[in-house]
């Protein structure tokens, strides 16, 4: 009698059990090792780390293990290590100008300085199955790569800038401490810098859908792919005991910008605008996304008209982008509310007795 | 454990949500921003209310913690093993001996004590929210007290059902000024949230809001003063225990439509049968947990 | 009653390089209807957004006099005195009835929300009031607990119009009320405005292209073209005796009709 809610503690501990069974799989299987997913599964990885807000391939690769490859829970995990960790400070910004490209590209001049760098993309890829990996395939033959790499390549949009021909970025949104979304509560409305910051977190999907519907008219910015980079910068931090900036480590990150409807009046000569996007690793949807969502919410600043689309409301976009948050809130229904709804059976009841007797009364 | 401090958190941040505590406290029922950390359960999960809870927790603490009431529901579990394993405190069922008590969704039945700390779990802190889901505005809804939308909700209800439907996250104004959403406890316990003697925390960590109730403040549930608000009483005693004051959980215990009506406060209800109270269907003879 | 209630002075509003509104001046006296005429963008709508507070004006002033005899420079204001203001003291009522309503919340909810933003805290009060309005704007009292997406438009702004003077409105903001109504509905809610007008003493600043409107409601009449007031006056003299070349136009316009 009345056991329904008894025993929780057993539950948990024989849920944890099975769990770990199930991660584990057939144990005729050889176990993944976190190497074969850090360097096999690294487009998996990569969104760990972005989502994460931590740039660690091997725990995210561990999270992904333990998580049985459900991103969102893998980020979850890495989130929650990350809030544990010290805040020393911050780097100084990162030169993406002279970045190590191993894919480079823009859609808007057919040659920029620099040249344009194809590298390992699905773009032009068949979506068909290759059922020789499923044989176990052997090792693909090295691909012929270009002249070295690291070679300087100016952003595309300097040129356009060169000429005045696109808006300049804001110096007064260039703080000495960046914001820090972790460490303070989201306040509205957001300067650009914590909104970007948030859009680097935000969840892919939801950043895609809503970039996504500007492009269908729902805030649209006639958004051009200015440039497209992806590779490897240095990171650089300033030790106040030594008075200048030395580089601590070398991340790979995705970066678009994107070059966007003008603005102008008799007074302001027409200027392109634009919007920004960058993410840790190799996330150039998710890149991409970011400076269309990004663009679409520089509505006010801009001058232009609020059409009440969502990806231009950004205390809608703030509020739920963060996959973490809705996840947990959404699944939070999963517990118990008995309480709330007993009163909720109480009051029915009770609202249904009242009708039903007046019903009668005047039947 | 090692690898964590006590009580998980580190002190940077307990101190950070100390500070937004002492404000909460200064100002009754204002919702305070705070800088909500990532914990290792998800949002939406009692991520405030633990936050608090470490906040507040020192060494000498006894914790309780309790999920609809009972001690002993899955996520009550968690959460009181994770301080076990991360602060090592003593942990308890009884609301008697706790010091703090962490709590989701009810307020124990005993009465509590000056030196006890009540910590609830938020979901959604804002009472205006379903209203108007704008939080630029609902701040200045708040600060020019412009709180007539929130009695058009409850004309509508007493228009349409003849009274206020609102059974649980019952609103409430704390010393005449800011309306405040108690979390989503019964409307049968609105009354034991005013003038408590012990001290109540409000922790959202995914809205990234704490809020209080100082010891012997003034909690008034929303109303007219021609439908003024009644906390609901029980229809039933409790079958185990007999108690006709507590609030009970409806359990359905067979398929032909059969149910029975218990303590939804396990330790209200096994202290009560301790004391030799018996419900029509209690065991006879049955043998108590300690 | 010898203090004016409102004094405007060389009131401007730009947008960009253009001219919402300039050099527009006015004194508004308790229990005084001043209508505001003109094609749309001459500038009477952009006037009347810059007296309630919803438009910051570029320059001029706005001087308002509440019930305690302070006066308050309706452009300094900060949000909490403008919000009060509209609380307390004044009405808006839309062109537009969706503007000024709840859609979802009952005609008597509708009515009696500003009653409860002051706080009143007596339901039965809060609904016999409610009543009370809904049988002067001649809305039939069982339709109390219906929702103003069901009525008519006219009933709608009939709605409207009970929402703002249920609370004793010192000074109220009409902006188009008969526009978007068809002319028999348009007909009706005049004379029910114009019995309220003269029975409540009502003061009011009314915006409208509609001469009509203003022949009937308004004791004084401002005549706007391009941002400017051209004409104004007592409203007979004006329409009987036009002056300015586009006031003859507007009055001959519509005496062809």
């Amino acid at each position: 009698m009345y056991v329904a809610v008894k025993g929780g503690e057993r539950a948990i501990a024989a849920a944890h059990g099975w769990l770990d069974e199930e991660r584990r799989g057939d144990p005729a299987i050889p176990e993944l090792g976190t190497d074969q997913i850090r360097t096999q599964m690294t487009l998996a990885v990569d969104r760990v780390m972005a989502e994460g807000s931590l740039y660690d391939p091997d725990l995210a690769a561990l999270a992904l293990k333990q998580a049985r490859g459900d991103a969102i829970e893998a980020i979850f995990l890495i989130r929650a290590y990350r809030t544990t960790l010290p805040r020393f400070g911050a780097s100084i910004p990162i030169a993406t100008g002279a970045m190590a490209c191993e894919r480079r590209i823009s859609a808007i001049f057919k040659d920029a300085p620099g040249g344009q760098v194809l590298g390992p993309t699905f773009d032009y890829t068949h979506r068909l199955l290759d059922f020789a990996l499923m044989a176990g395939g052997e090792a693909p033959s090295s691909a012929p790569q270009s002249e070295p790499r690291d070679a300087a390549k100016p952003h595309v949009t300097e040129i356009l800038a060169r000429e005045d021909l696109i808006q300049a970025e804001s110096e007064h949104d260039e703080v000495d401490t960046p914001p820090d979304l972790t460490r303070a509560p989201l306040s509205l409305p957001a300067s650009r810098a914590l909104r970007l910051q948030a859009l680097a977190r935000g969840d892919e999907g939801f950043l895609l859908s809503l970039a996504y519907s500007t492009q269908r008219g729902y805030g649209r910015n006639h958004p051009f792919v200015g440039e497209l980079r992806v590779g490897t910068v240095a990171v650089e931090m300033e030790i106040p005991e030594l008075g200048f900036a030395v580089e601590i480590g070398e991340i790979v990150v995705s970066e678009c910008e994107s070059v966007n409807q003008f603005t102008g009046s008799k007074t302001q000569p027409a200027q392109f605008t634009r919007g920004y996007g960058l993410v840790f690793g190799r996330g150039e949807r998710k890149a991409i996304s970011m400076a269309l969502v990004d663009r679409a919410l520089r509505w006010k600043e801009l001058g232009e008209e609020n059409t009440g689309a969502p990806a231009q409301d950004e205390e809608f976009v703030l509020a739920h982008a963060d996959n973490i948050q809705a996840s947990g809130f959404l699944e939070h229904i999963k517990l118990p509310h008995y309480v709330d709804f007993q009163a909720e059976l109480e009051l029915i009841r009770k609202l249904r007795s009242e009708a039903l007797a007046h019903l009668g009364a005047d039947a | 454990m090692s690898g964590y401090n006590f009580a998980y958190l580190d002190e940077q941040t307990k101190r950070m949500i100390r500070r937004a505590l002492l404000k909460a406290v200064a100002i009754p029922g204002y919702q305070v921003p705070f800088a909500s950390r990532e914990m290792p359960m998800p949002y939406g999960w009692g991520t405030g209310g633990v936050q608090v809870t470490a906040a507040c927790l020192v060494p000498e603490d006894t914790l309780k913690v309790i999920d609809q009431g009972a001690d002993d529901t899955t996520n009550a579990v968690s959460i009181r093993a994770f301080f076990a394993r991360v602060a090592d405190i003593a942990t308890t069922e009884h609301t008697r001996d706790a010091s703090v008590i962490q709590t989701r969704h009810r307020i124990p039945e005993a009465p509590l004590r000056e030196d006890q700390i009540l910590v609830f779990q938020v979901p959604i802190p804002e009472p205006l929210r379903f209203l108007e889901p704008r939080e630029t505005e609902t701040r200045k809804m708040h600060a020019l007290e412009e709180y007539g939308l929130m009695h058009v909700r409850l004309y509508e209800d007493i228009a349409r059902h003849g009274e206020i439907a609102k059974s649980y996250a019952y609103p409430v104004r704390v010393e005449g000024r800011y309306v405040m959403d108690p979390s989503p406890i019964p409307k049968f316990d609105n009354p034991k949230l005013d003038d408590c003697p012990a001290l109540q925390l409000f922790g959202a960590g995914r809205e990234q809001r704490i809020y209080a109730l100082p010891p012997y403040t003034r909690v008034e549930s929303l109303d007219f003063e021609d439908y003024p608000f009644k906390a609901s009483r029980p229809d039933h005693p409790c079958a185990l225990c007999g108690a006709r004051d507590s609030y009970l959980d409806e359990v359905v215990i067979d398929d032909a439509g059969g149910r029975m009506f218990v303590c939804s406060d396990t330790d209200y209800c096994n202290d009560r049968r301790a004391a030799g109270h018996r419900g029509e269907m209690a065991a006879p003879f049955e043998e108590m947990p300690e | 009653m010898s203090a004016p209630l409102l004094e405007v002075d060389g009131l401007r509003k730009h947008y960009g390089r253009r001219i919402g509104c300039a050099e527009v001046s006015f004194t508004l006296w308790p229990g005084e209807v001043m209508g505001i005429v003109g094609e749309s963008g001459s500038g009477k709508s952009t006037l009347l957004s810059c007296l309630a507070g919803h438009l910051a004006s570029d320059g001029g002033q706005i001087l308002y006099r509440d019930r305690s005899g302070h006066a308050h420079a309706v452009a300094n204001l900060s949000e909490a005195g403008r919000r009060r203001l509209a609380r307390e003291e004044w009405a808006y009522v839309h062109q537009n009835p969706r503007d000024g309503l709840r859609m979802g919340v009952s005609a008597g909810g509708n009515v009696g929300e500003p009653l409860m933003a002051r706080g009143q805290r007596h339901f039965g009060d809060i609904r016999a009031a409610a009543l009370d309005w809904l049988e002067r704007v001649e809305i039939a009292q069982d339709r109390i607990d219906d929702v103003p997406r069901d009525f008519s438009g006219g009933m709608q702004q009939r709605l409207q119009i009970a929402r703002s003077l249920v609370n004793g409105p010192r000074l109220v903001f009409m902006d188009e009320p008969t526009g978007g109504l068809d002319v028999s509905v348009q007909a009706r809610l005049l004379d029910l405005l114009r019995g309220l007008v003269r029975d409540l003493g009502l003061s009011a600043v009314i915006v409208t292209h509609d001469l009509a409107v203003v022949r009937l409601l308004a004791d004084r009449l401002m005549v706007m073209q391009g941002g400017y007031v051209v004409e104004s006056g007592l409203t007979d003299q004006v329409l009987d005796d036009p002056q300015h070349a586009y006031t003859q136009l507007l009055v001959s316009s519509v005496l062809q009709v």
